[in-house]
């Protein structure tokens, strides 16, 4: 099996969808100054990782499915959603993607493949193989993305499902975002492999399918990887473990306080919890979204000038989703009384 | 019509609909192992698995299927054994229609035993019911009748919601007439298993018969109580119990559950509310005592409502004035 390696078009396509996602995040960011009180309760943003996200969609196709967790910005952006209904639903507006019912952890877009997202650890972990027993029945050689964080490998719903898959032969890819940090505890203080300087992928070896590492700030290295899970999946040979490294370039949420209380993002843990500014300052050098500029502008798939063309339009796009979202008015009260039942 | 067993009925009910539909999966533990398991025998492995004993991962698996367009049925054996995943039954199958606005449906149905007080002990005789009954997006089924197992787990199965199915153990064996045939029973709405004119009496699951026995014995002094099994508490067919209420001007509820963890509670809240001026007499309610279930079969009977606590109370009610 060999994964094709995306061309210069594709590369460019890779790159426009991570700048679309830094860019929307931003503005979520920016919300909490620029319109206080609009953004309620907690957002967490996937700056860091970009390249990990679009690498693995990058093999997306019509049919396949993908889950998330409460992080869940980057994935719909990378499907086809549109983002005036997503930074509406971030917004609690009418017209947001889940009609404000939702809000930022639990976007969703099921025309578009992206079936759901839970709020609580590892619990996404199970519904995506639940998809992919549908798409086993399907015989269509679809397959489900299933995204969740290097915390959620600790819960049983991790485990039990990672049997299953695997006894089952499920077309499923579980993609592991390692961002070195459960809120603040670090990874080594709560992860045996971690603590013994083992990868988190050797957890694949207890549930006899294949785990990888990859660096997830190289969104061709992350293809590449997925690309070979996804050709397994499709196959019918079985789920894989990817552990995608990244580091998440924020905290991992705006702060947590009651109402009357401006909300913001706090600056990293590693910088407020254990002092390691220095660490943090080396995660930034390394951000995959100018790294990855650099590389193409380096082998000549894009000039800076195009690099900054396409900047300029995802700045405008997302800059127009804000103005949308906080023109959209709030939904009907009664409507909080809908969709309680199908 | 046949006479058949509580639980071949419930059978029946899954076999009616995977015959029809071939969305439907039937999974869990310690089933489906051999080829002739009657359910791999008809409809493959495919469609009816054996899984290992990973409630949290058979209840979110289940979910995932049912978003994406098929009708799974968990076989959970008891209805402790949801609690290890309690999180896929309360805040994840029933929030997903919910908080996607409306995008996806979870039909699925959680089969599970309950209430099996015949020396099962601490663990494995609760009567969790009212815990689900309140949960927004959750169905909550509970026959106890063989006609209504077969006819409920049919439109469990065809609702497009989480449905959590409670059948009671000690009804296990019941033979009961069922339907031949296509059978279905409506949610919500309640049966009125005997008529009376003097007091109302709601019971579930095993309860019914209790009641039901209690009432024939009450009949014998020239008292009429009218039993109603409400069938489904979520939905819950409150009118016909008020309406049953403004009759008799008397309710007592039967629960099998203790004191503050009850359906009864919640009905006499509602009927309080609704139904006050109806009422000749407080409301009481028959419920465990509030302990654990215990082993020795004479504290198990103590703790549990039986037919001589039920007649107790209908003659207190009987007695009151107001």
């Amino acid at each position: 099996m060999s994964v094709q390696a995306p061309n210069a078009e594709r590369q460019i396509w890779i790159f426009t969808h991570m700048l679309r996602i830094r860019e929307f995040e931003e503005r979520v960011k920016r919300t909490f100054t620029e319109h206080p009180g609009v953004i309620r309760g907690h957002t967490h943003l996937a700056d860091g990782a970009e390249a990990s996200i679009v690498g693995a969609l990058s093999h997306f196709k019509n049919g396949d499915a993908a889950l998330a967790t409460y992080r869940c910005h980057g994935y719909p952006l990378v499907l086809g959603s549109d983002p005036k209904a997503m930074m509406a639903e971030i917004y609690g507006r009418v017209d947001g993607l889940c009609k404000g019912l939702g809000g930022s952890m639990h976007l969703t877009d099921v025309k578009r493949g992206f079936l759901g997202t839970s709020g609580i650890v590892g619990a996404g972990i199970p519904h995506a193989a639940g998809a992919a027993w549908a798409a086993q029945i399907r015989k269509k050689r679809e397959v489900v993305f299933c995204f969740f964080g290097d915390g959620a490998s600790k819960q049983g719903a991790f485990h039990e499902t990672l049997n299953i898959a695997s006894l089952w032969k499920l077309p499923v890819i579980f993609v592991m975002e390692n961002n070195g940090y459960n809120v603040v505890t670090t990874t080594a203080q709560e992860d045996a492999n971690a603590a013994a300087g083992e990868p988190l992928a050797v957890k694949a070896k207890g549930y006899a399918m294949p785990g990888v590492t990859v660096d997830g700030a190289d969104p061709l290295a992350v293809a590449a990887t997925v690309g070979t899970a996804v050709e397994r999946a499709r196959a019918g040979e079985g789920p894989t473990l990817v552990e995608s490294k990244v580091y998440r370039l924020s905290a991992h949420g705006n702060i947590i306080a009651p109402p009357g209380v401006p909300l913001h993002y706090p600056e990293h843990e590693a910088i407020t919890i254990f002092g390691k500014r220095e660490e943090y300052e080396a995660a930034l050098r390394g951000d995959p979204v100018p790294r990855f500029r650099a590389a193409l502008v380096k082998s000549g798939v894009l000039s800076g000038a195009k690099a900054d063309e396409l900047a300029a339009q995802v700045a405008k796009e997302m800059d127009a989703a804000v103005t949308f979202a906080v023109k959209s008015p709030f939904p009907k009260l009664e409507s909080a009384l809908d969709n309680v039942y199908a | 019509m046949a006479q058949l067993p509580f639980i071949a009925a419930v059978d029946a009910g899954i076999h009616q609909e995977m015959k029809r539909d071939a969305t439907v999966l039937y999974f869990g533990q310690n089933l489906a192992t051999t080829e002739n398991h009657p359910f791999v025998a008809a409809y493959g492995h495919e469609r009816v698995r054996v899984t290992p004993i990973s409630e949290t991962a058979e209840i979110g698996i289940a979910i995932g299927a049912a978003m994406s367009g098929l009708r799974p049925v968990v076989e959970l054996y008891m209805a402790e054994f949801m609690l290890v995943a309690m999180d896929q039954v309360v805040n994840e199958a029933p929030r997903f229609r919910y908080m996607s606005g409306g995008q996806v449906k979870v039909p699925l149905v959680l089969k599970a035993g309950f209430g099996f007080a015949a020396g099962w002990a601490g663990q494995h005789t609760g009567s969790l019911t009212a815990m689900f009954m309140g949960v927004p997006g959750l169905k909550v089924v509970v026959p106890s009748t063989a006609a209504d197992a077969k006819g409920l787990m049919a439109t469990a199965i065809r609702d497009d919601n989480p449905v959590v199915f409670l059948h009671h153990y000690l009804l296990t064996l019941e033979h009961g007439e069922v339907p031949d045939g296509e059978h279905l029973v409506p949610f919500g709405k309640a049966e009125v298993r005997r008529a009376g004119g003097d007091v109302t009496i709601v019971a579930t699951g095993w309860m019914v018969p209790r009641s039901l026995a209690a009432a024939e014995k009450l009949a014998a002094e020239g008292i009429q109580a009218e039993v109603i099994d409400p069938r489904t508490v979520a939905p819950l067919d409150l009118a016909t119990i008020l309406k049953s209420v403004a009759k008799t001007g008397r309710l007592v509820l039967v629960d099998q559950a203790p004191r503050h963890a009850t359906v009864a509670g919640i009905i006499a809240g509602d009927v309080a509310e609704h139904g006050f001026s109806s009422l000749k007499a407080p409301i009481l309610q028959v419920t465990a005592r509030d302990a654990t279930v215990p082993y020795s079969e004479p504290l198990e009977a103590y703790v549990i409502p039986d037919e001589e606590r039920i007649i107790a109370a209908v003659r207190t009610v009987l007695k009151a004035r107001r």
